[in-house]
């Protein structure tokens, strides 16, 4: 799975964080309850993960809890067949 | 008695949770008229204090002055105290509409439409405009109520960085394929005090067919050389589609906001925008004091030339006595201490020296980025503003973090 969860932890780099963050983002540290993405902007990251691997993730289970981190995420993900 | 012993203990076992957080807000009662000068009551019961007030959105310090009162005071006698209805049953008055005409002419547009603030334009317009073909595309510090406009619409949500017109870029390449894109941003953002790169945002929007949404809440009335607002700043008057602004801080400060833009965004908001048809009309005494301010800041800029002038004093006054502070022009100037704790004891130690200001932390800004958010007005003299930054350099000489770097503060106290 590490390919998986370097794509996203890339993804969360490249879209969230900005030039003169100076914070550091590992498969573990909270997205959401960590303050580096708003529930608002997770939108992006939602329909990121369903057009690079195929999959349509529903709202029910597109929660705060669930994309709190980049191994939430991958977890997340494989319910939907993603290996 | 329908909330049980049981509820009622959730409940309280919330409050206790945001309590135990640090993140219980309240109120400071203010016992005297809006001003640069001002008798608080705080904690609440408290003997009241006079202090300069240097956290009011009473930008053009137009909330109590004597024409606005008076025409305010004319509009009781000449439209009575209130309507008792919404705009579209019996709620529109001749003033009302005379509101609309000057909001229009004032920022550039092509018509306006009142609602009972700019939080209710905001959260009415996204929906009464968009479909589900649509798309919306905010800047990640817009306000609240905007969040909370495009929560309720039907069309596509998407974000870009604040400010950065690449990523947007690549977000409108990305929705080509949508029926409308509407970048949304606010002018002045009220955090950061920093303003939108608008005439980038036109371009942009140019060049890939979108509309642009403008809330420019803490700018009208004062950025711009006639203080028309961000897009006269920026040299883009004519080409934003949707305005909102506000009547609650430099124009007068009372309430009401507006959406004002293409003639067809307003007329669909007047069908279908639902603050605006469920929700009352705005007060009669409201509309008269609008309607003065609007005639006393198209006369002359004088009160916008002072809050620029006193915006250059205080930003200056701050960055030389060796304060963090986010850098620009407009006057919310954010006096940067990182650390939440800091950033509350600062503002009580403010307090026992006369000057009203908040500490903002996370939620309310990003996690390390707590801050004293300061506002200056044409109502502050240069007394107020030498006592003020007096107060700060004391305060700041306190903590030790005058002439200290970011790093060196979140060093000292964490972030």
């Amino acid at each position: 799975m590490s390919d998986i969860k370097d794509v996203i932890l890339e993804y969360v780099l490249e879209e969230y964080l900005e030039e003169d963050d100076d914070i550091e983002v590992d498969y573990d540290t909270p997205l959401i309850s960590g303050g580096i993405v708003d529930s608002f902007s997770m939108v992006s990251l939602k329909r990121f993960l369903e057009t690079e691997y195929d999959i349509r993730i529903p709202d029910a289970k597109a929660t705060p809890e669930a994309f709190d981190s980049v191994n939430k995420i991958v977890a997340l993900i494989k319910e939907f067949g993603v290996e | 008695m329908a909330l049980i012993d049981a509820q009622r203990e959730l409940l309280k076992k919330e409050l206790d949770d945001i309590r135990q957080a640090g993140l219980f807000k309240e109120e400071r009662i203010i016992c005297a008229p809006q001003g640069s000068e001002i008798e608080v009551s705080f904690p609440i019961g408290s003997e009241e204090k006079r202090v300069i007030n240097m956290c009011a959105n009473n930008y053009l310090g137009l909330s109590s002055h004597p024409d606005v009162v008076e025409a305010a005071r004319k509009g009781l006698d000449h439209r009575g105290y209130g309507m008792s209805s919404v705009r579209f049953i019996c709620g529109t008055q001749d003033i009302h509409k005379q509101l609309e005409d000057k909001l229009t002419e004032f920022l550039g547009t092509e018509d306006t439409i009142l609602f009972p603030s700019c939080m209710d334009a905001n959260t009415g317009v996204f929906e009464a405009v968009l479909s589900e073909e649509d798309v919306m595309i905010a800047d990640r510090l817009v306000h609240a109520s905007i969040v909370d406009g495009i929560r309720l619409a039907k069309a596509q949500q998407d974000t870009f960085k604040h400010s950065d017109m690449k990523h947007l870029e690549k977000k409108l390449q990305l929705h080509a394929d949508k029926r409308l894109r509407v970048i949304i941003t606010d002018g002045s953002f009220s955090m950061d005090g920093d303003l939108a790169k608008l005439d980038r945002i036109v371009e942009l929007a140019e060049k890939y067919d979108a509309m642009v949404f403008l809330d420019d809440s803490h700018a009208s009335g004062f950025i711009g050389k006639t203080g028309r607002g961000t897009h006269e700043h920026c040299g883009v008057m004519g080409k934003i589609d949707i305005i909102t602004t506000t009547l609650g801080k430099a124009l007068g400060g009372a309430s009401g906001g507006c959406v004002s833009g293409r003639r067809e965004i307003v007329e669909l908001c007047r069908q279908k925008a639902r603050p605006y048809l469920f929700s009352n009309t705005i007060a009669p005494v409201v509309v008269e004091g609008a309607l003065a301010v609007l005639d006393l800041i198209s006369k002359t800029t004088e009160r916008r030339d002072k809050l620029e002038k006193n915006t250059g004093f205080w930003r200056k006054g701050l960055i030389e006595a060796g304060f963090v502070i986010k850098e620009g022009e407009t006057p919310i100037v954010p006096v940067m201490l990182f650390n939440a704790k800091l950033s509350q004891d600062f503002a009580k130690d403010l307090f026992e020296e006369g000057i009203y200001a908040i500490g903002f932390f996370f939620p309310v800004v990003a996690k390390g980025q707590a801050r004293i958010r300061t506002q200056l007005s044409a109502a502050h003299e240069m007394h107020h503003l030498e006592k003020a930054l007096a107060a700060f350099i004391k305060v700041g000489k306190k903590y030790g973090i005058l002439q200290k770097t970011k790093q060196e503060i979140i060093e000292m106290y964490g972030q």
